[in-house]
């Protein structure tokens, strides 16, 4: 298919700005870009048939199965997308007189409360834009906790084997060294090796619970009592919430520290890799090292608070705020009777798709799992060649979203699935039976599965060359012969 | 009250059946009985669609919508076209994660990948990642893209947004002694203040260009003060004013940062808005997020992919480098939507607007009793002016309607006018000001 740049002709555009009314101001010619400005140059009707061309190409929740495991693809309600498109929202600067943006301090306050009675914490900030960023503040309120402390020793955080890439990294961004925690047997934290971890040098530990392995940590309580027997504070990476909401709560787990994705939890679309929204809730003691502005509630009225003890900013304004919007759309419209509901049926249609898939794949832990499970291909790859990306690959071929591929990292040939509860059991059935063929398709036909996809706009691609001789832009000597119409 | 949720009783029933337990309950037995809540949520009950959609309409109404805005700061006023909102609707961009199966992802991929050319042909820079969370996060990812051991001191001019130099502080945490302002001189960053702290333990410079005050820098000179140090440039870029202005690229910068919201992005009280991020060819590889490339398939079809993962958190871990996961791909796909359809002509056409709206107004400003220019030098769509009394003469303009500029201190206003304001708006606000100034008197 076309880029955009090929499309069109010179001088083509759209009619968009009116003429000048005032006098043209001309700048000094030293200024100005000698450089051309080569973007498209297209009508609308080519613009329109170009985007619906490429989301074509796209699979997202709204055409089918989207079982991406730690990445709950649940369904993104419109109303939230309409509430977002209201003028009232997306047009108010974030600058303009606070009495003059009122409502908008009511949607983050009310969210506040909301997402901190769920979570079980005391204060929440809502400028993270995303989980990552989530994670690198409230690292930021551990560093301000132990610097506040005078408890300068404290340079190290423990991480399970099991965690998302992003919390060794946001860590690191926050000058920790990493303490790899590694998991039993039965897939949770090494109490042994974390007792032998811990020290006056801990700052703290970093917990997804439960897990990536969609597994519920048992020794919860003992764990986070041991960091804080140590002085450490305890994280909880909220990528998981789903599996607990409305059930269990990361405040009555012992951990002081929370993110969430909204993204994920909360039903607002992922919009092909973002925008997020990673709120940071807290306990208390922490609450006066938030980023950026807190929004205090004076009767009716709501106002910007200034923290004087804050972190810093780690955002321009008030962060991705029609995100919280739409969260808190969803949350107002579950209510409090929707949250066990969410992580009821999360569950069961995870322990379903399980059963009806052990006795032919291998489950990598097997037993009761929570929102998500994880499946080794390990044996299937040593008897047939078939790897846990051929696997994937054939997946795509029947309109379905690939899980998770060789993430965890701790399993071999991982796919991690995660159906969410907001798919039917005819979808979780329809979903089994395509894999329970190409299982069998493994053993007999196993070049097929190497093939795959064959169906799809493009087939397996040269990622090699890709990484060794980039190219990262369209240049305008490069005539597109092997594009398909 | 509302739900998405898809299981009848009756399926719940068959699949409960089939896992060979009683009840949903019983899936949550490893979890610690002391944990478990055995209350209910101290939260709003549920409601219909339409009494939520009645809820919110409310709430929007305690918002002010001001139609006229001579606000910037950071968050600009400009128009959209109708074919943005259309095409980022589209549920497919909407409802789909990360491209990493890129075969059933192509849309996607291909849409960054002309997000990412359009970015290089904005600033003139070889090699643009996927976006990052806005303006503030590129410019303090930037930095870290800059500094090691033997190069850590980081430079940043006073005529930087002071929260985006928030930002960066915070970024620097733990090392915030590394961070030195350079003040400005007459608006513009004080280029003997600059050579001054300069030296070879530099890791960057960063400018704003047009400055905080909308003041044009002199970023061609300051790049070559730069790079006599060896030390790593980077310009924080009003992608509008690009249109118009000496590109990064031109002014030997190394990367280039910026934010992305005046490219169809509606305010949105702050976010999401669009961090954009390019670099030279030699600095690419230390690009933090997504990066989406063009290779083949196996039938040597053009295709395209995620690429450089190797820098990537999901593989480095603690080596990454960057933590960053999700970016923010729609408000990207917005971006070159906008872009394509102002084309060439359309973004000087905007910049131009912009630029000699700013400048009428200014000159008419100025025209009224105690109002002031506070500098000479040459600015694109944002200037400060210096009258007697800031807070009044904003409180003048909101009573019509009108959010006039952003107050500085008592005396100083920086004003923001791009296309959306027109001559004859232009005038009615003076008008207003002049009637109030009459009736003072």
């Amino acid at each position: 298919m076309r880029l955009i740049v090929e499309s069109g002709q010179k001088n083509r555009s759209c009619t968009l700005l009116p003429e000048l009314s005032v006098p043209e101001y001309r700048m000094e010619a030293s200024l100005l870009r000698g450089q051309e400005l080569h973007l498209p140059e297209v009508s609308e009707t080519e613009i329109s048939r170009h985007y619906t061309a490429l989301a074509g190409r796209v699979h997202g929740v709204n055409n089918g199965f989207y079982p991406l495991g730690s990445c709950t693809m649940k369904y993104n309600p419109k109303i939230n997308d309409e509430i977002a498109a209201m003028e009232g929202f997306s047009n108010i600067h974030p600058l303009q007189p606070e009495y003059t943006a009122e409502g908008c301090l009511e949607v983050l306050k009310e969210a506040e409360e909301i997402l901190t009675e769920i979570t079980g914490m005391d204060a929440m900030t809502f400028q993270p834009a995303a989980g990552a960023h989530g994670e690198f503040t409230g690292l930021l309120l551990m560093h301000a906790y132990h610097t506040a402390r005078k408890d300068s020793g404290r340079t190290k955080i423990l991480v399970p084997d099991s965690a998302h890439g992003t919390n060794p990294a946001s860590a690191a961004m926050v000058g920790y060294t990493i303490i790899n925690i590694p998991s039993t047997e039965h897939g949770l934290v090494d109490l042994t090796a974390l007792k032998a971890a811990l020290g006056n040098d801990t700052a703290g530990l970093m917990l997804t619970n439960p897990n990536t392995l969609g597994l519920f940590d048992t020794n919860i309580l003992e764990i986070t009592r041991l960091v804080h027997e140590a002085g450490g504070l305890n994280y909880y990476d909220g990528a998981n919430l789903n599996a607990v909401i409305g059930r269990a709560r990361p405040g009555d787990m012992g951990f002081d520290i929370v993110h969430l994705n909204l993204h994920k939890t909360f039903s607002t679309p992922h919009g092909g890799g973002g925008p997020g929204s990673g709120p940071v809730g807290c306990k208390k003691n922490l609450a006066n090292y938030l980023p950026g502005n807190r929004v205090a509630r004076d009767g009716e009225n709501h106002y910007l608070l200034q923290q004087e003890e804050s972190v810093g900013r780690v955002k321009m304004f008030e962060g991705n705020f029609l995100i919280v919007l739409r969260a808190l759309t969803y949350l107002l419209t579950l209510g409090k009777e929707g949250m066990a509901d969410i992580s009821g049926n999360a569950v069961l249609n995870a322990n379903y798709m399980m059963k009806r898939l052990e006795d032919t794949f291998e489950v990598a832990y097997p037993g009761v799992c929570m929102h998500e499970f994880v499946l080794t291909l390990e044996k299937l790859k040593e008897e047939t060649g078939v790897s846990a990306l051929d696997m994937a690959k054939g997946i795509q071929e029947y309109g379905i979203h690939p899980p998770t591929m060789y993430f965890p990292n701790i399993v071999h040939e991982a796919l991690m699935l995660e159906p969410t509860e907001t798919e039917s059991k005819e979808t979780i059935d329809r979903a089994v039976d395509i894999m329970l063929q190409l299982y069998d398709k493994a053993q007999n036909e196993p070049e097929r599965l190497k093939e795959a996809p064959i169906n799809q706009p493009v087939r397996r691609l040269d990622e090699v060359t890709a990484a060794r001789k980039p190219i990262l832009k369209h240049s305008d000597e490069e005539h597109c012969e092997t594009c398909v119409e | 009250m509302g739900s998405y949720i898809l299981n009848t009783e009756r399926d719940k029933r068959e699949m409960l059946l089939e896992i060979g337990i009683s009840s949903v309950d019983e899936l949550f037995g490893e979890i610690p009985a002391e944990i478990l809540l055995k209350r209910e949520l101290e939260i709003p009950a549920g409601r219909s669609e339409l009494e939520v959609k009645k809820r919110m309409q409310k709430i929007a109404a305690k918002n002010h919508v001001f139609p006229t805005i001579l606000r910037g700061a950071g968050a600009y006023s400009h128009y959209i076209p109708s074919i943005v909102k259309s095409v980022t609707s589209k549920e497919e961009f909407v409802t789909a994660y990360t491209p990493y199966q890129a075969e059933m992802s192509q849309g996607l991929l291909q849409a960054i990948f002309e997000y990412q050319t359009m970015i290089c042909e904005l600033t003139g820079m070889d090699a643009s990642n996927a976006s990052v969370y806005d303006g503030a996060t590129a410019a303090a990812e930037a930095i870290a893209m800059c500094r090691d051991k033997k190069r850590h001191r980081v430079l940043v001019s006073e005529g930087v947004h002071p929260q985006v130099i928030e930002v960066i502080r915070t970024y620097l945490t733990g090392v915030e002694d590394t961070l030195v302002l350079i003040p400005c001189k007459e608006g513009a960053t004080d280029m003997d203040a600059l050579k001054e702290e300069i030296g070879d333990t530099t890791a960057c410079v960063l400018i704003q260009q047009p400055n905080f005050y909308g003041i044009i820098e002199p970023a061609d000179e300051i790049g070559e003060i730069v790079h006599q140090t060896k030390a790593e440039y980077i310009m924080h870029c009003n992608p509008i004013a690009m249109g118009l202005l000496k590109t990064p690229g031109e002014c030997k910068a190394d990367i280039a940062v910026g934010e992305g919201q005046p490219l169809g992005l509606p305010l949105s009280y702050g976010g999401p808005y669009l961090g954009f991020m390019a670099a030279t060819e030699k600095m690419m590889r230390k690009l933090p997020g997504r990066i989406a490339g063009q290779t083949t398939d196996i039938e040597g079809k053009r295709a395209f992919v995620l690429t450089l993962q190797a820098r990537e958190q999901h593989i480095r871990r603690e080596k990454a480098s960057s933590n960053i996961c999700s970016n923010q791909a729609l408000c990207a796909l917005t971006a070159a939507v906008y872009m394509s359809a102002m084309g060439p002509s359309g973004m000087k056409q905007t910049a131009s607007l912009c630029m000699s709206n700013a400048h009428y107004f200014a000159n008419e400003l100025c025209n009224l009793k105690g109002f002031r220019m506070e500098h000479k030098k040459e600015y694109f769509h944002e200037f400060v002016t210096i009258c007697p009394d800031a807070a009044k003469v904003l409180e003048v303009l909101e009573e019509e309607d009108i959010l006039g500029g952003l107050m500085l201190d008592d005396h100083r206003i920086l004003w923001c006018v791009t296309e959306m304001t027109a001559k004859e708006e232009l005038d009615r606000v003076v008008d207003i000001l002049r009637t109030y100034q009459g009736h003072e008197e």
